[in-house]
């Protein structure tokens, strides 16, 4: 079985297209998005605000495990049309992360599955490698703290 | 202090992309890469220079002309990189099947 989620930046394009493939009906793919409930659920966050329309807003909080708000994510709803489309932007408060644009394409491909292309724009080329290296500094920021607490015990 | 340069940087242009094809088919001198390009000698040992510091591409002596070839290992390290984002967005869209799965029956 080949990867599910696909990640494609080619060098030197301000853009990425992430897509992938569901083992769910178009329908209930959307829902995903478009109940706040869920969309909590799945992504690990408190919604705030989801106004499903064009020129509604969003806004999402992450809270570590002891309650502490670590981020807090926006953003304007350009165009929403069910079971198909969602244009977005996305903006990370307070970090040097400015805002960015994002197309979500949802498409049926049986009555059992669907697929998310997700096209995300930039405003350079390297905002866009940094957010790309973003998973891997944290990834050995994680294995580093996990090390200093190991180590800590050692003592 | 030491400057790092970057291997997204040293990607992101152009012509320094078009070496990287270049002496992927095959290892080549400095001249022999630079007559493919409309710029100057220099402009373009500039740009081996870079691809070299990040370790791109490797040099080999052969008498007296150095030879420049890729090195597949870094490449390699340019898609690992990507990898833990990949991954974040698989996790998340597992996430997201397994709590529609459910809610299937719900419905």
């Amino acid at each position: 079985m080949g990867l599910k989620t696909i990640v494609s930046a080619e060098a030197g394009k301000q853009e990425l297209v992430i897509t992938r493939e569901f083992d769910l009906p178009l329908e209930l793919l959307f829902k995903a998005y478009e109940e706040p409930e869920i969309v909590e659920q799945w992504m690990g966050t408190k919604v705030l605000k989801l106004e499903n329309r064009k020129h509604g807003s969003w806004q999402f909080e992450t809270s570590d495990s002891k309650g502490n708000v670590v981020l807090r994510t926006n953003g304007t709803i350009h165009e929403f049309v069910p079971n198909q489309k969602i244009t977005r932007t996305f903006e990370m408060e307070n970090t040097p992360y400015e805002v960015h644009l994002e197309f979500l394409d949802f498409e049926k491909l049986t009555d059992d599955t669907s697929k998310l292309t997700m096209h995300i724009v930039y405003r350079s080329v390297a905002m866009r490698d940094e957010m790309l290296k973003l998973p891997f500094a944290q990834g050995i920021n994680m294995a580093h703290n996990k090390l200093q607490e190991v180590a800590g015990k050692l003592r | 202090m030491e400057l790092r340069r970057d291997v997204f940087q040293a990607i992101a242009d152009p012509t320094r992309r078009a070496i990287i094809v270049l002496v992927a088919l095959h290892a080549m001198t400095p001249s022999a890469i630079a007559e493919n390009f409309d710029s100057s000698r220099q402009t373009i040992s500039k740009h081996i220079q870079i691809l070299a510091e990040c370790e791109l591409l490797e040099q080999t002596q052969n008498g007296r002309e150095i030879y420049y070839h890729l090195n597949p290992k870094k490449m390699k390290e340019i898609a690992d990189f990507i990898e833990p984002f990949r991954k974040l967005w698989d996790e998340r869209f597992n996430k997201l099947e397994s709590v529609m799965k459910k809610f299937k029956p719900k419905k």
